[in-house]
């Protein structure tokens, strides 16, 4: 069954490494929803958390092929079960008189925040889950949306309780 | 050496060779430009050390290092310029990255300051060969030139083997540096899996016991792993059939009463009936190409799999495996014989239970074995099998792709590894000569030949005065039907016979192109003189081009069209 697939990949801080990794989906047909490249705290290591899909067949293949890369250091598949998952997205919405106070309530609702002010709009500012985001830009959509901007998805995994 | 000597310094060039010379290479294969102008100045220094192989083409230059890799076992090394002369190695890259040969290919760059300025002679190297290579490199600090050398030799030879490539800026081979050349290398992204778990080769042991029709699928992985020996050891062990692909053929003796072919399109009958029929297919080193599978939903479909491969990926990536087992086939095959070894009792138990699998096969052998139909024109067939017999088996067969390829493979009996030299996943026409030209030096005192078609010989017949100059008696086949037979056959077959531009209309003469270019040249028109034109060929110290003029429409078959099971082959 095709299902989301969350990968966080340490690979070396090397030029070339994204394309690298990059290439390799492109060439094999897998695809690639989101991703975020930054460096860790670990020196000349960068971790990409990509979004893909596919059956668990094409998962094995995509980690499978994204360790033969000598760049990568470490795949690991994250769950939503077991980690923490967050996209962040910066939505230009119109305002008016009529509509600030409900953008206000919105905002609060989705633990938001406003970073922008003008005349006819206000820039909003929101963190969460995909599916939470997603909610925010619909609620949004009758308002009128002027421009979206979304970065990919970052996971980290939840430390494990001790039984 | 003066170890009071502050600092041992060096430029990038005598960098490079003294790298070399540290990592064994007696021989590269190469192409002089302006970017590396700084190395080859370096490198006549070194003439009496590194053995320079002056080719015609840098195409011809990535061949000759892979067949002489495959010849030798050692990796081939290749060195050109920058741009087009990087360009023009692209092939021969991604036909060693297909079939896991380990080569390094040394390209100039134009120099760091120039780089990304669409300068003379610049092609994003590292850029167009990333997709082809294990791994690749640009140098782009002196200080990492030794480093780097040794993680391209270390990673191009371990694991599953494969070329890796390192671009070197021009700048960067005068600049001069302290060399240390390391002598480990640390990779943390980098450590392949030599050895198989234990309780993986216990199952794979007990169920190669239980198994009713056992089959081996063996590959080019042995050879790569040089477990030939273990592998017959393992066969005999339990009395196993074995099949192989095209780039394991010689991985197992032709003529062993277990082994039964080629398996897949072009596969025998025996090869694919077992491959269907089996309960159990151990691949070893092998991994599930299309072409071997046919419909791959039916291959083995009455077998479970094991599989024996040191790349994970290649596991489970075409057809489920229930008996994965990650690690080098020469170590798992010895862990795997030892524990057999242990069982005698259920070996001979086993072994009595198959007799009749084994009548089953061999039944199947009988029934259609491999034929051709010989009357007043050369058969092609007839000409590979007269090279097998006048060189006895023990030659280095080079074959170009196509028709002449898949009579090579199924008609020369190939008995030991390394001694098929093919281009088994790219399929590149023009692959053969220039690699039979690597093997002849990597192996000076075996008889090689290159068996080739009128149309693949011309994609780098240059390099005929490539053997003419160093004077490697290089023996070239061409079975000359005038066509680009296996088009002009699916053609046939597929496309009612619409021969769409597939007939060479025009080729030059063969025996008079050889005499052009300084070499012998020899034609055979009738089958009565294939025998002599072979055997003085074989008779003469110098490269000979031999053109045999045979039978236009004559097939390769059995056949299996693309789409079915290997079960439904066409047959003579």
């Amino acid at each position: 069954m095709e299902k989301t697939h969350i990968l966080s990949i340490h690979v070396e801080n090397e030029s070339g490494v994204l394309t690298r990794v990059a290439g390799l989906f492109s060439a094999r047909g897998f695809n690639i929803d989101s991703i975020c490249v930054a460096k860790t705290l670990e020196k000349n290591e960068s971790k990409m958390i990509i979004a893909t899909s596919g059956d668990t067949q094409i998962l094995e293949q995509i980690t499978k092929q994204l360790n033969r890369l000598v760049n990568v250091i470490k795949v690991q598949e994250l769950t939503d079960e077991d980690s923490v998952v967050r996209q962040t997205v910066l939505i230009k919405v119109n305002a008016d008189e009529t509509t600030k106070s409900d953008i206000f309530r919105i905002k609060d609702i989705f633990g938001g925040r406003v970073i922008d002010v003008s005349r006819n709009s206000y820039t909003l500012e929101a963190t969460g889950s995909e599916r939470k985001i997603e909610s925010l830009i619909d609620i949004l959509r009758p308002l009128g949306i002027k421009d979206i901007v979304k970065t990919g998805i970052i996971a980290l995994q939840r430390t494990r309780k001790s039984s | 050496m003066n170890h009071n000597s502050k600092k041992n310094l060096m430029t990038g060039s005598k960098i490079i060779m003294e790298s070399l010379i540290r990592e064994g290479v007696d021989t590269i294969f190469g192409y002089p430009g302006g970017a590396v102008l700084n190395i080859y100045d370096e490198l006549f220094n070194y003439k009496d050390k590194i053995k320079h192989i002056l080719v015609r083409h840098e195409q011809g230059a990535a061949h000759a290092a892979d067949g002489y890799a495959r010849a030798s076992g050692k990796v081939g090394v290749v060195l050109v310029t920058s741009g087009p002369g990087a360009t023009n190695t692209i092939t021969g890259i991604a036909t060693a990255n297909m079939d896991s040969i380990p080569m390094v290919i040394l390209t100039g760059q134009v120099s760091t300051n120039l780089i990304g300025n669409d300068a003379f002679q610049e092609a994003d190297t590292v850029g167009i060969t990333r997709p082809c290579t294990k791994h690749n490199y640009l140098v782009k600090d002196i200080k990492d030139l030794a480093k780097t050398i040794k993680e391209a030799f270390y990673i191009a030879s371990t694991g599953r083997p494969g070329p890796v490539l390192i671009d070197i800026p021009k700048d960067i081979t005068s600049s001069v540096c302290e060399f240390d050349y390391p002598e480990t290398v640390e990779l943390r992204g980098y450590s392949p899996t030599y050895f198989g778990h234990h309780i993986q080769i216990s199952k794979l042991a007990a169920e190669i016991l239980k198994a009713k029709k056992p089959l081996l699928y063996v590959g080019g992985g042995v050879i790569n792993s040089n477990a030939a020996n273990e592998l017959k050891e393992l066969a005999e062990l339990l009395d196993l059939p074995v099949t192989s692909t095209l780039m394991g053929l010689g991985s197992f003796p032709s003529s062993h009463p277990l082994f039964f072919g080629m398996l897949g399109m072009h596969g025998t009958y025996a090869a694919n009936m077992a491959t269907s029929n089996a309960d159990f297919i151990v691949a070893i080193g092998a991994r599930f190409d299309d072409r071997v599978t046919g419909k791959v939903e039916e291959f083995g479909k009455n077998a479970k799999f094991a599989h024996i491969d040191i790349d994970p990926s290649s596991i489970g990536k075409n057809v489920k495996i229930e008996i994965p087992v990650v690690g080098d086939v020469k170590s798992v095959l010895s862990s795997l014989i030892e524990i057999l070894n242990n069982k005698t009792e259920e070996i001979s138990s086993a072994k009595y239970e198959r007799l009749d699998w084994l009548e089953e096969i061999n039944a199947w052998k009988y029934e259609h074995p491999l034929l051709y139909r010989m009357n007043d024109i050369i058969k092609p067939q007839y000409v590979i099998e007269k090279i097998y017999e006048l060189t006895e088996g023990d030659a280095i067969i080079a074959t170009e792709v196509g028709q002449s390829q898949m009579w090579t493979a199924q008609f020369y009996k190939f008995k030991n590894p390394r001694t098929l030299l093919t281009s088994g996943g790219l399929g590149t026409m023009g692959y053969g000569f220039p690699a039979a030209i690597g093997a002849q030096i990597a192996c000076p005192d075996k008889t090689v030949f290159d068996i080739a078609g009128d149309g693949s010989i011309q994609m780098n017949i240059q390099e005929l005065a490539t053997a003419v100059q160093y004077n490697l008696p290089v023996k070239i086949a061409i079975i000359n039907n005038n066509f680009l037979g296996m088009i002009r056959q699916w053609q046939e077959l597929f496309y009612h016979k619409r021969y769409s531009f597939s007939e060479m209309n025009v080729n030059p003469d063969f025996v008079k192109l050889a005499e052009a270019y300084g070499a012998v040249g020899l034609r055979a028109k009738t089958p009565e003189e294939v025998v002599p034109v072979i055997e003085k060929a074989l008779s003469i110290k110098k490269p000979v081009m031999m053109d045999f003029v045979v039978d236009k429409e004559e097939g390769v078959y059995p056949m299996v069209p693309t789409g079915a099971p290997i079960t439904g082959m066409l047959l003579v």
